[in-house]
Formats: C-alpha cells, sequence, structure tokens
C-alpha cells in the first residue's frame, strides 16, 4: 500500500510541472509591462530599470521560469502587484474560507446524494425516483451563481433568515454552502442510482434472492458495498468542481476565499497573485486525485495489484 | 463476386437502417428526451430567426421606461437602461446556442484526432499526449478558463478560444481507450492484412464506431460550455457589455435584485430550461444507444 501511494504521488509531480509549466508561458505572454500596471502615473525612467532589475523581467523567460519554480518549491510565489504582498500569505490566508466552504459543500452533496440516489434505484421509475432525479437534473443544469442569487433574494431580501453576504460567522457558510452542494449533490445522486442499478442486474444478487434473502439485507449487504466505488471515485472528480463552483458561490456571496482571489486578480490584472491562485487550486485537484486513487484502492484491493 | 458484394451491402445498409430505427424508437419511448428535443429545435429557431421575432432592438437605451415591471407591453420587463429584456433575451438565445455548439464541436474535433492517434499508434506518441492530457485535465476548468480570458482580454470571442482549447482533454481519452479496444477486433486485423493505410484505418474503421458515444459526449458537453460562458460573464472575464448574455444581464442585474428582480431572473430562467433541454437529450440519447440500459 505504501509503495502504491509512492507510487501515485511520483506521478503526481510531472503534472504539477507540467500545470506550472502551461501557466507560466499563459501568463508570461501577456502583452504589457508589468511594472506600468504596477503604477498607473508616470514614474522615472530608472525606477522602471532598477524594478526590472529586481524582478528580473529582462531575464530570458526560460530562465524566469526555473526562477519561478525554484522560489515555488520553497514557498515563495512573488509579490502581488496590486496588494503588494505575499502571493503566498494572500493564499493561505483565504485558503480556510474555501476549504470551509468546499468541505460543508461536499458534505451536503453527500448527505443528500448517495441516499437520493440509493432511493430513486430501489424504486427505480417511481414517483420517487421521478422526484429525486428531477432534483437533480435541476442541481446539474442550474448555473450556481444563479441559484445563489435566487437564495439570496429568498432568504435573505425577502425573509431575513440569513445575511446576504460575508464571511464572520457559521450563519455565513449556510446559503454558500447548500448552493454550492446542491451542483455537485445531483452529480453524486445520479451516479449512485446508475451504479447501484447495474450491481442490482448482477448473478449474486439474484442468487441473494433464490436463496430467499429480503430486499433490505440485499441492498446493505451485498449491493452497495460494490456500488459505492464509482461514487468514492467522484468524489475526488468534486475537488476540482467545487473548486470552480467556490470561484462563483464565493463571488456571489463576498467571501475572500481562493476563487475570489482569483477573480480579482483578473480585474486587477495581478499577474503573479492570479499564478499562484490557479496553481494553488490545481494543487488541491492533485491531492484530491491521489486521495481518491488511495482510497478505491483501499475498497477495491484488486486495484492494488494490477 | 459483384452480386455477392451488392448482397453484402445491401445487408450492412439494412442493419444500419435496422439500428437506428432501434435507438429511434427506444428514444422515441423517453418522454422527457423528446420534450428536451423539441425545446431544443424551439431554442434553435428563436436563435436564427431572433430579429424578426424579437419585438424590440436589443440594444435599444430608453430610459423613460427604466426597470418597467413585465406588462403586456414589455412581456419580461425592461432593465436598468429601459432595453426590453425579452428581446435581449431572444438575442442571447443566438450567443448561448453558438457556444454550446461550435467550441464544443471544435474541441470535440481536437480530442478526436489526438484520441485516435494516441490509441492507434501507442508508444511515445501516446504517453506525450496522455501526460498533456492529464495536466489539461487536473485544472479546474473554470479557472483554466479564466486564465485564458487574462491572457486574451475578456470578450465574447475570446470565450470561444478558451473553451475550444480547454475542453479536448476528456474525449481524447475516451476516443483513446475505444480506439485500444477496436484495433484488437479482426476486421482491424484484416484490413491490416489487405494493406489499408493506418490513416484509412483510423478515419474509416476505428471513427465510425465511435460515433455513437461520440454523439452523446457532445450533447452532454454543450450545456457545460453554455454555463461555462454564463458564468465568465456572469464574472466580469467574458462577455462585456452591452452584449445581450444571459449571464452577463445576471450580473448587471444582480444589484437591483430587490426592487427588479425581473432583470436577473429571466435570463436564469433561460440558461435552465437549455441546459435541462440538452441534458434530457443527450442522457435520453446514451440511454437509446446504450443496449445494457435497457432493462
Amino acid at each position: 500500500m505504501a509503495k502504491f501511494i509512492l507510487k501515485r504521488i511520483l506521478f503526481a509531480i510531472p503534472i504539477l510541472l507540467g500545470v506550472s509549466l502551461i501557466i507560466f508561458i499563459l501568463l508570461n505572454v501577456v502583452p504589457g509591462d508589468p511594472i506600468t500596471l504596477m503604477f498607473k502615473e508616470h514614474i522615472k525612467p530608472d525606477v522602471i530599470e532598477r524594478l526590472r532589475r529586481e524582478m528580473h523581467l529582462d531575464d530570458p523567460a526560460y530562465i524566469r521560469y526555473f526562477r519561478f519554480i525554484w522560489d515555488a518549491l520553497h514557498g515563495n510565489f512573488g509579490i502581488s502587484y496590486k496588494l503588494n504582498r505575499p502571493v503566498t500569505y494572500l493564499l493561505l490566508n483565504a485558503f480556510p474560507r474555501t476549504l470551509i466552504l468546499a468541505l460543508s459543500a461536499a458534505l451536503i452533496s453527500w448527505i443528500v446524494g448517495i441516499p437520493a440516489g440509493i432511493l430513486s434505484a430501489v424504486k427505480q421509475y417511481s414517483i420517487e425516483d421521478y422526484f429525486f432525479m428531477g432534483f437533480a437534473f435541476l442541481g446539474v443544469s442550474m448555473p450556481v451563481f444563479w441559484s445563489a442569487l435566487l437564495f439570496q433574494y429568498f432568504f435573505s431580501l425577502k425573509l431575513g433568515w440569513l445575511p446576504v453576504a460575508g464571511y464572520t460567522g457559521a450563519k455565513y457558510y449556510i446559503m454558500p454552502a447548500i448552493v454550492l452542494g446542491w451542483s455537485s449533490a445531483g452529480t453524486v445522486a445520479r451516479l449512485t442510482r446508475s451504479s447501484l442499478l447495474e450491481v442490482m442486474r448482477n448473478d449474486y444478487i439474484r442468487t441473494a434472492r433464490a436463496k430467499g434473502l429480503k430486499e433490505l439485507p440485499i441492498l446493505f449487504s451485498h449491493a452497495l458495498k460494490n456500488s459505492i466505488l464509482p461514487v468514492v471515485t467522484v468524489m475526488a472528480i468534486q475537488v476540482a468542481s467545487l473548486l470552480s463552483g467556490a470561484v462563483i458561490t464565493e463571488s456571489v456571496f463576498g467571501i475572500p476565499g481562493i476563487g475570489r482571489v482569483a477573480v480579482g486578480a483578473i480585474q486587477s490584472r495581478d499577474m503573479p497573485l492570479l499564478q499562484g491562485a490557479v496553481i494553488f487550486a490545481t494543487f488541491l485537484v492533485i491531492i484530491g486525485n491521489i486521495i481518491a486513487d488511495v482510497l478505491y484502492a483501499f475498497i477495491d484491493p484488486r486495484i492494488r495489484y494490477n | 463476386m459483384n452480386k455477392n458484394n451488392i448482397e453484402l451491402k445491401e445487408s450492412a445498409e439494412l442493419r444500419g437502417d435496422a439500428f437506428l430505427k432501434e435507438v429511434a424508437n427506444a428514444f422515441k419511448k423517453n418522454k422527457v428526451a423528446v420534450i428536451g428535443l423539441i425545446v431544443i429545435i424551439f431554442l434553435m429557431l428563436l436563435a436564427i430567426f431572433a430579429p424578426y421575432i424579437a419585438p424590440y432592438d436589443p440594444y435599444d437605451i430608453n430610459l423613460d421606461l427604466q426597470f418597467s415591471k413585465p406588462s403586456i407591453i414589455n412581456w419580461f420587463g425592461t432593465d436598468m437602461f429601459g432595453r426590453d429584456i425579452l428581446s435581449r433575451i431572444i438575442f442571447g438565445t443566438r450567443i448561448s446556442m453558438l457556444i454550446g455548439l461550435i467550441p464544443t464541436f471544435i474541441s470535440m474535433v481536437i480530442g478526436i484526432i489526438l484520441g485516435l492517434f494516441s490509441g492507434y499508434y501507442g508508444g511515445k506518441i501516446d504517453s506525450i499526449i496522455m501526460r498533456i492530457a492529464d495536466i489539461v485535465l487536473a485544472f479546474p476548468s473554470l479557472l483554466l478558463a479564466m486564465v485564458f480570458m487574462y491572457t486574451l482580454g475578456a470578450s465574447l470571442l475570446n470565450i470561444f478560444i478558451a473553451l475550444s482549447v480547454v475542453g479536448w482533454a476528456g474525449i481524447s481519452r475516451v476516443v483513446r481507450s475505444q480506439t485500444l479496444s477496436l484495433k484488437e477486433m479482426e476486421f482491424i486485423e484484416a484490413s491490416k492484412s489487405i494493406g489499408t493505410k493506418n490513416w484509412t484505418i483510423m478515419i474509416r474503421h476505428i471513427f465510425p464506431n465511435c460515433i455513437p458515444n461520440l454523439i452523446v459526449l457532445f450533447t452532454l458537453r454543450i450545456p457545460g460550455a453554455i454555463l461555462s460562458e454564463a458564468s465568465l460573464s456572469f464574472l466580469g472575464v467574458g462577455a462585456q457589455p452591452p452584449t445581450p448574455s444571459w449571464g452577463l444581464m445576471i450580473s448587471r442585474g444582480k444589484e437591483f435584485l430587490l426592487n427588479a428582480p425581473w432583470v436577473s431572473i429571466f435570463p436564469g430562467i433561460m440558461i435552465l430550461i437549455i441546459t435541462l433541454a440538452f441534458n434530457f437529450f443527450g442522457d435520453g440519447l446514451r440511454d437509446a444507444l446504450d443496449p445494457y440500459m435497457k432493462y
């Protein structure tokens, strides 16, 4: 098992390098001088000269890339152009908020999605099935920012139950987590349903029925264990979709997390901050994938030996 | 010999027809999917004939009519510049349809070519393409699209480019795995043994067998592209005012949510309808094409 985990971690290194290279290329081919972007007013030519030297802007691109990687390995992602603070500091400051939001959204999506999927599968083509699947389709199809606005409209502006936006207490996270969790609950529910339906068609389920087992014991001791595998993998893919969703929910609900930082960095054309935020988010996705792979191998030993 | 050939061809055509018929029949039974298809056709007509259907000019500013409530004159009300929301929504259908279809199609073509090469040739080509795909798939897609928008600048055209470039990786994986299993089949062996060129084998023999899957993938990816455009425009890094993009309309209306909720609500309903329609249609298509689902 340890070997398997190590192998997965080693696999992730080239991917992370590739990610950083793509981001570096994309963000460094942008026309426009970062120094003139930093200071809108006129500055003296010798100051520009000095800043260019300090920021190593005159070096060839590949040297700048290697310097970037070297610094990144030491936890240094440069200084934000606009906020004039270390990018690492800004990201670590924002990260807990995104983590709380994403984790609570993930939790909601599992608590709602898995039982809904199981019920739908057990009672396939019933009213319940159509209801849950309709709800799931709605979650998948509804733009997150729009459902966020609807929640704000009804629960904050009309009913006054919850604060419209902010991040200073648990109640500020309720609406964002529900909005984000719902969109992912749809995926979880649909996957649980189809995976369970597939398992229920297997011969060993028929055998269990033939030997007179009731439906519930079949479901819990035979079917669920085997159908949960794909659901576990989707949990990892969820990290990516939750982070994409967090970009939007954080913006609508005014939570200064990683997503909001990234959007702000684009609006103020703050290259180092955007670079750091995207690489950080991708790093989280890669970690999520590794965790899922390990979980998968843990649940299904066949994978470890292949 | 000649007669045999003709017979073979006819039977193949018959089989093709029978397959299509079976798929069509299975699809027709799925009412929700049929409704999805009808809605899609309706929205396409709306997009094509927008100038003839829209009651007003979508860009026409009339400050006297600021924030008119939905009424007989302006069915969906007006926005902060007194522009007719229904007309803007009808023109917005064009943007969403084009964003749904074109970048998805381009990224499919890239994904198919790379997937075919990767699966068919294997070896170094395969590992290079698949490692790049791994890297692209590691990004949260919205963030990668945002980085493209930063580099290219916020505009509708650049969303087309960003979404085309971002979406191929998943497709190439699917095509690759299908190519891998298909190339072991006897008919490919046979084709190779009579000296058919690799290129011809890929295009004429492997690719057609991937088509059913690809059609489903294509339809199910359209809502994702539409949502990405809407999200980017909502965040202010996509379409710019006064473009009648639905995401942008929602974003511009959000400050007036309390007093004029219709400015944001109607474009949102449209996004919901179009994504639901494509999701239902794609799902129905998959069930109809996949024999395992018929039980």
